[in-house]
């Protein structure tokens, strides 16, 4: 059985596994990292979303022995303590019904803030289109993707129940 | 203390205490029926049990507030908006509660379901007034140790003061609050049966809906904190030590058995453990005449892959070889779709309910409108595909996973295996969807068939393609709607309802409008297919709700009335009426019209945008929803959705609005794209690069608006799923000039030129 050593949330894990093995599986079954969610296997869903070298990237298409060198970030090492800003955001709006598409729209939303930090409404939606939430969190998703923005989340008050006045 | 609304009850009859050995209280409670009396309290919380008691609170010393709740979370917020009830009566911050999943480790269950969107509908009383027992508990030990009257004492935010001014936390009495109640439960046993029934007779204060602190606050979901950070969770996400990884290879189509198979690759691929066939333990279970309707099954023997890893699981699913022997009927969804329109054609059907005289009203008419509405299967597609860990020793059945209906699971895995319930502990993951696929246990009885077989922990794993091509659908379905029209009025109105398997049932035919049309009849027939069918979010009203208010629609174009008003008139018919079959209020109905209209701005429409209206009682709860369509590059695009809403008080207003976006999203995207068929018994989509589901940009913005009102609160999780499909249907009337008949509508939009 072939071994191998990635550079995973900082630091080098090794670990056993068939080299055709997805990412995704090693990352669930070897190294006990949960976070990223099987969804689809097909990269359709974006449940699965890991960053390599800071790119957001399907982890289920991703077999480990084309690993080497890369730097592989899961929603464990996003922060220690859910402090990023997307996570802050999300837990702001108070995004997930079920929850379990959330780490991969989380790791592609925080993957696209890296590149554009000023988005518009459309790009935010381009942006988050490969992820699918099947509670339909939507319009959620693009609030807190909107709202992590924000250089100063705890003044942030519109949000929640704006529309709740009859 | 303020005045509260007093309730007369038995707090002895579903509330119980204990001393807790590490200190503070235990409270159980038992909200669906009253407690045995020879039921026992743990005095530890690791020995919660939940044979007699529905949930447990734990008081600690500290006064932080523990509750443990086995009550299945599958999105729609009751693990959050449950224990608010509790601790607004009880009265303590909401930073002191913590809440835990309990286990479900019972033998006599009662409501321990997700579904129908009941949940807190059914718990609104009892936890109230098990948070204001507890409350009550307090306070009287309080008392005590001051030497006064409980009602000289005040409380607020888990703290208890006196008119001196002297003040107490929860936590500085909770022991002899413990004690003080222990006494009390002996002295109650020592009375006779009339002493004791005059006992019972307490008077207990319940807040009033202005009292309220933290009921109708926007609270964070429990769990956010996990979620957010990749934590454990979801059924996928449990292990155990020794356990292995279980692929099953199903028939890959339906009616088919499985003849022989080939395991030789399979046991090549590195990591697989061990290839092996179930299925006698389930065909012998089916073959019992006692099984529930939450048990769907199909009478094959299936072939399982057991690996030390997800990965080699699959790798050795997908080398087996095997071959599998049609023996009912090969189905074709085009060749069903034909006999579903012969029946809706013929006579044989069961009648739901009956107004009036349809036949004479629509030979007298000046006019009779019909039209069919057809709808596709469609797969519930929950993001974590069925899973479950089961672990089958000789001491006991150990199951853990994401399932709506723990205590079906439950039994029939003791049933199967020929086992005791008190055998059986299944624990309660947080789950990724439910949508009521996970109503139904198959994939239980599967992991617990493999773990007893194999004799090892197990983790049973379904792929996404297993998902969706084993699943149990909600049914193909198609109506027949007839209405007469007399001097510009509906006279006659005729509903007929052919599905898969079966859909409607008695209760449905007494929803709007029934009762607003002198004349009107609702038949029902299916038709029979061995393809698993049953419920899917919102059941039974999920396609009605876009027919009868499409139809409802175009009658309105007919008469050349106003659709608004339309419904406004029909509504003046049923009030006051005196038919208790009549599901819905008039009244209500009518405020979440007239919300609905105003906030929309239906009645000053912009250029451009194309509006359409529609209004809908199901779940016991009320609502009116607008789409707004507007056309670009050519094509119809779903851009908002107003919504009104009447469902009582709302708890937790963050939560229902998820619940309400969620709902509406939904029921756009399985209209517009939701299509599902078959060939030859097999599934026309397997995955998602086949099958479409509503993806972010495709979302409209979902506006909602509720009726502010104290009434008690009605289900949340599906009723603002029914209308969506049509309102946009009507919407997309007004766009393009076309009517659609026929779900998803994008297969319309995009097979004809329909602008210009």
């Amino acid at each position: 059985m072939p071994k191998y050593k990635l550079k995973i949330n900082g630091s080098m894990q090794s670990f056993e596994a068939a080299e055709d093995t997805p990412l995704l599986w090693a990352l669930r079954d070897q190294l006990n990292l949960v976070g990223a969610k099987y969804g689809c296997g097909i990269g359709q869903c974006g449940a699965c979303t890991v960053h390599v070298n800071g790119i957001a990237t399907r982890s289920c298409q991703l077999k480990v022995s084309q690993l080497d060198n890369k730097e592989i970030t899961t929603i464990e090492g996003l922060s220690k303590d859910g402090s990023h800003p997307v996570q802050k955001a999300w837990k702001e709006v108070d995004v997930p019904q079920c929850g379990y598409c959330q780490a991969g729209q989380i790791m592609t939303a925080a993957a696209f803030l890296d590149q554009n930090s000023n988005p518009t409404e459309q790009e935010i939606k381009n942006a988050m289109h490969g992820n699918i939430c099947r509670c339909a969190a939507y319009n959620r998703i693009q609030k807190a993707v909107a709202l992590a923005v924000d250089p100063n989340l705890a003044n942030v008050v519109d949000r929640k129940s704006e529309n709740t006045q009859a | 203390m303020p005045t509260k609304i007093s309730s007369k009850f038995s707090r002895r009859s579903f509330l119980r205490t204990s001393s807790l050995a590490s200190g503070g209280m235990l409270i159980g409670f038992n909200f669906f029926s009253s407690c045995k009396d020879s039921v026992k309290m743990p005095d530890d919380i690791s020995k919660l049990n939940y044979n007699d008691f529905n949930a447990f609170i734990k008081i600690a010393n500290n006064g932080m507030v523990t509750i443990f709740s086995p009550n299945p979370e599958i999105g729609q917020g009751v693990k959050t908006s449950m224990p608010m009830i509790i601790a607004e009566e009880l009265d303590v911050p909401w930073e002191n509660v913590n809440v835990v999943q309990g286990v479900l480790d019972t033998s006599n269950y009662t409501r321990q379901v997700a579904g129908g969107s009941q949940s807190i509908r059914f718990g609104w009383d009892a936890l109230r007034q098990t948070g204001a027992s507890a409350r009550e508990i307090l306070v009287n030990a309080a008392a005590t140790r001051w030497g006064v009257k409980p009602s000289e004492c005040d409380v607020k935010n888990g703290v208890i003061s006196n008119a001196k001014g002297e003040t107490l936390g929860y936590g500085d009495v909770v022991n002899e609050a413990a004690i003080l109640e222990n006494e009390r439960a002996i002295q109650f046993a020592k009375l006779t049966k009339e002493e004791q029934s005059a006992e019972n007779e307490e008077v207990l204060r319940l807040k009033k809906p202005e009292e309220y602190t933290l009921i109708g606050k926007d609270i964070g979901n429990v769990d956010i904190d996990k979620i957010i950070t990749g934590k454990p969770l979801f059924g996928l996400d449990f292990k155990s030590e020794g356990m292995v990884y279980a692929c099953v290879l199903r028939p890959p189509a339906f009616g088919q058995i499985l003849e022989y198979y080939d395991e030789t690759a399979a046991k090549e691929v590195t990591d697989v453990i061990d290839v092996f066939k179930i299925g006698d333990k389930a065909k012998a279970m089916l073959a019992k005449e006692d099984v529930n309707w939450t048990v769907k099954l199909p009478e094959t023997d299936k072939i399982v892959v057991i690996a030390k890893n997800t990965w080699a699981a699959i790798k050795g699913k997908n080398a087996l070889k095997a071959k599998w022997k049609q023996v009912s009927k090969a189905e074709n969804s085009e060749e069903q779709d034909e006999k579903m329109l012969t029946l809706l054609n013929g006579n044989k059907f069961t009648n739901l309910r009956k107004d009036g005289d349809v036949v004479k009203a629509f030979k007298q008419a000046d006019k009779v409108i019909e039209r069919v509405f057809e709808s596709p299967f469609l797969p519930h597609n929950c993001m974590e595909p069925m899973n479950f860990y089961a672990n089958v020793t000789p001491e006991r059945i150990h199951l853990v996973g994401p399932v709506q209906t723990p205590a079906d699971a439950a039994a029939t895995v003791a049933s199967m295996l020929g086992r005791e319930m008190s055998e059986v502990h299944l624990e309660m993951t947080r789950m990724g969807g439910g949508f009521g696929r996970r109503l139904y246990g198959d994939f239980v009885y599967e992991a617990a068939e493999i773990s007893h077989t194999i004799k090892k922990p197990i983790k049973m794993i379904s792929s996404r393609e297993d998902d969706m091509t084993t699943g149990i659908y909600r049914p193909a379905i198609k109506y027949k709607i007839a209405a007469s029209i007399k001097d510009n009025t509906i006279t006659g109105y005729h509903l007929k309802e052919v599905a898969i398997g079966g859909n409607m049932y008695g209760l449905i035919p007494n929803f709007f409008p029934a009762g607003a049309i002198s004349n009107y009849q609702v038949d029902v027939a299916k038709l029979d297919s061995n393809i698993t069918v049953g419920a899917w979010r919102a059941p039974f009203t999920n396609f009605l709700a876009f027919a009868e208010q499409s139809f409802l629609d175009e009658l309105a174009e007919e008469i050349g009335k106003d659709a608004v008003q339309l419904r406004l008139d029909l509504l003046q018919k049923v009030k006051g009426t005196t038919d208790e079959r009549i599901q819905y209020s008039p009244e209500r109905m009518e405020e979440v019209i007239h919300l609905a209209v105003e906030k929309s701005g239906y009645r000053t429409p912009k250029e451009d945008v194309f509006q359409g209206f529609c209004a809908y009682y199901c779940h016991n709860t009320h609502v009116a929803e607008v789409a707004d369509v507007v056309i670009e590059s050519g094509m119809p695009v779903v851009k908002k959705v107003t919504v009104a809403v009447d469902c009582g008080i709302v708890v937790n207003p963050l939560g229902a609005l998820n619940q309400i976006e969620g709902g509406v999203i939904d029921g756009v995207g399985h209209a517009m794209y939701g299509d599902f068929k078959f060939k030859e018994g097999k599934p026309s989509s397997n995955n998602y690069n086949t099958y479409r589901l509503i993806r972010n940009g495709e979302a409209p913005k979902v506006e909602t608006h509720f009726v502010k009102n104290t009434k008690r609160p009605t289900g949340l999780g599906e009723p603002t799923l029914p209308p969506a499909g049509a309102a946009v249907a009507i919407a997309l009337k007004k766009a393009t000039g076309k009517r659609f008949y026929k779900q998803p509508f994008s297969t319309n939009l995009a097979s004809q030129s329909i602008i210009g």
